[in-house]
């Protein structure tokens, strides 16, 4: 691969987003050994407000560090989706959180659809490693890091007493992404 | 030993380059988007038996700096465009009384509270015309992590070796941008620190042009004492208002940098040998430019890249021998037209000089350059 492939994690503001990205970059850049650049964008509010997090990855050395046409884009919230899927390439994935994103945007591109939020809520137990299911369910829908490389960058990055929590939450968005993309 | 590797935002970068350089003294005012500096500084400085100190305001931040660095410690605040006016008058103390201290600027939009957490390029000229008076400036603008690590660390160099302020001003995207850096071995990037004085502390004159234009500077709490004012002063570093000393005083202060132009100026060319389009760019404006550079050159197009790494002193000298070669520049940048005017200047009309300008929050995309290359060429 010595394209760039770029992702974009977008939601609210508070989401964990940008943190999502940074493990996503940090498991090719660190793990798999590619090179990738993660740049973000927010709003002055500390919650709340459109947020996106960019990762672009690559084989070689990569120049402008923004999207430019996005692969794959998630988007945990209505106002994400709409501000955020113009760019989506054709043949692109968009992963949306079926809750919250009622409005689907049309394109030429593939779109997964499960109910991200409420997955991290009642099926792992904690509304606060949504941003860890949608993590989870991009390294599947994308294929751009490895499995293991993504799981290693996820466990780098939580403390100790919750390792479990992410473990799983990673492991259940993988696990749902591949099946709501069948 | 295989080198330690991380992947770090761009302003945590800085505050490890501030570390490697020897940094022993932050004084800050947190403010978006360089707080992350002040928070790796808060719980890095601590633990190597330096200080950390939050004051009440960004004048105050910069005061403490200067006060810092006269006692003898490398010294560094962080702040942002609206930081960086209320710092000017400081700026200009720390200049006179030529004191190093590195003042690390993220560009966000302005003027005033302009747009806090949006990318921008706005604040080169502040950097050089923000305080009053004849004065060096140095400023550089870094376009990487592994870069804004470096650059901090050559800040601190420059501050010490000339006596003077430093400002490092990466734009919001390269500061809070994450990528991978390799961390230099300790020793395998230069550390410069200020010459101590090789005269007695009854002999000592803290501007003692005898030395040169660069005099030793010794350190408050020593055995050495001497004056500080805003004042021009004398050697003996109390005020003069005599002509002849002054007018010596003043240049010499230019003179420190001026004189010494390339070893502070630095720059990339990419693709330069043959190109008829000159982009000249800067922070990470001039990473949009290289993937410009080489989406034209698939296209058959000639463009290159003339990166500016030290924004001042400009690279007047380069930018001059290139009008000479290509026959158009492009001046991508995140502010109306500050860069271009600098460039204008140097090309004095061998060349065209268009700019694309951007102040929207949104940074300038490789499309917009190819663009214009095509439309110039």
């Amino acid at each position: 691969m010595s394209q760039r492939y770029e992702i974009r994690f977008s939601g609210a503001g508070g989401q964990g987003l940008i943190l999502a990205g940074v493990i996503m970059a940090e498991a090719a850049s660190i793990y798999d050994g590619k090179q990738a650049v993660q740049s973000q964008s927010y709003g002055p509010e500390a919650r709340g407000g459109a947020s996106k997090s960019e990762v672009i990855i690559s084989d070689s050395a990569i120049d402008y560090p923004k999207a430019t046409v996005v692969d794959a884009l998630l988007a945990l919230t209505q106002e994400a989706a709409d501000k955020y899927s113009h760019d989506l390439k054709e043949g692109g994935v968009l992963l949306i959180d079926s809750d919250m994103v009622k409005n689907i945007p049309a394109g030429n591109f593939k779109t997964v659809a499960f109910p991200i939020i409420n997955t991290a809520k009642n099926d792992v137990g904690r509304e606060i490693v949504a941003n860890i299911v949608a993590l989870g369910a991009m390294v599947a829908l994308t294929e751009v890091v490895t499995k293991e490389g993504a799981e290693k960058a996820v466990l780098a990055r939580v403390p100790e007493a919750f390792v479990e929590l992410n473990k799983k939450a990673f492991q259940m968005g993988y696990e749902k992404a591949i099946a709501a993309r069948a | 030993m295989a080198k330690k590797v991380a992947f770090l935002q761009g302003n945590e970068a800085a505050a490890q380059g501030a570390l490697y350089a020897g940094c022993t003294f932050f004084g800050g005012y947190p403010i978006t988007p360089s707080t992350e500096v002040a928070e790796v500084m808060s719980a890095e400085l601590p633990k190597i038996g330096g200080k950390f100190i939050q004051m009440e305001d960004e004048i105050a931040a910069m005061a403490a700096v200067i006060g810092a660095s006269l006692t003898g410690a490398k010294s560094l605040t962080a702040t942002s465009g609206p930081g960086l006016s209320l710092k000017q008058e400081l700026i200009g103390y720390a200049c006179i009384a030529e004191t190093p201290v590195v003042i690390y600027n993220v560009m966000r939009g302005g003027p005033s509270t302009g747009m806090p957490t949006g990318p921008s390029q706005s604040d080169v000229m502040c950097a050089k015309w923000g305080t009053h008076g004849d004065h060096p400036a140095i400023c550089l603008v870094p376009a990487s992590v592994q870069e804004i690590f470096e650059e901090t660390v050559r800040a601190f160099n420059l501050a010490e070796k000339y006596r003077t302020p430093v400002m490092v001003m990466p734009d919001e995207i390269g500061a809070h941008m994450r990528e991978r850096i390799v961390f230099p071995e300790p020793g395998e990037l230069e550390v410069i620190n200020r010459t101590a004085p090789s005269v007695s502390p009854a002999e000592y004159k803290p501007y003692d042009t005898k030395f040169g234009d660069v005099p030793p500077l010794a350190a408050f709490g020593s055995d050495y004492r001497f004056h500080v004012t805003g004042l021009n002063k004398a050697e003996d570093g109390f005020p003069t208002t005599k002509a002849t000393l002054v007018q010596a005083e003043e240049e010499r202060q230019i003179r420190k940098v001026d004189a010494n132009i390339d070893d502070i100026v630095t720059f990339e060319e990419y693709m330069l040998d043959d190109a008829e389009v000159a982009i000249v760019a800067f922070g990470s404006t001039s990473r949009s430019a290289r993937f410009a550079v080489n989406e034209a050159r698939k296209q058959g197009i000639k463009a290159g890249l003339f990166r500016i790494k030290t924004f001042w002193p400009f690279p007047d000298k380069q930018i001059a021998a290139l009008a000479g070669k290509v026959k158009a520049f492009i001046t991508p940048e995140m502010n109306l037209g500050m860069c271009t005017g600098e460039v204008k200047r140097c090309v004095e009309g061998k060349a065209s000089v268009t700019g694309i300008f951007r102040v929207d929050g949104e940074p300038i995309n490789p499309g917009q350059i190819l663009e214009m290359i095509k439309e110039v060429k």
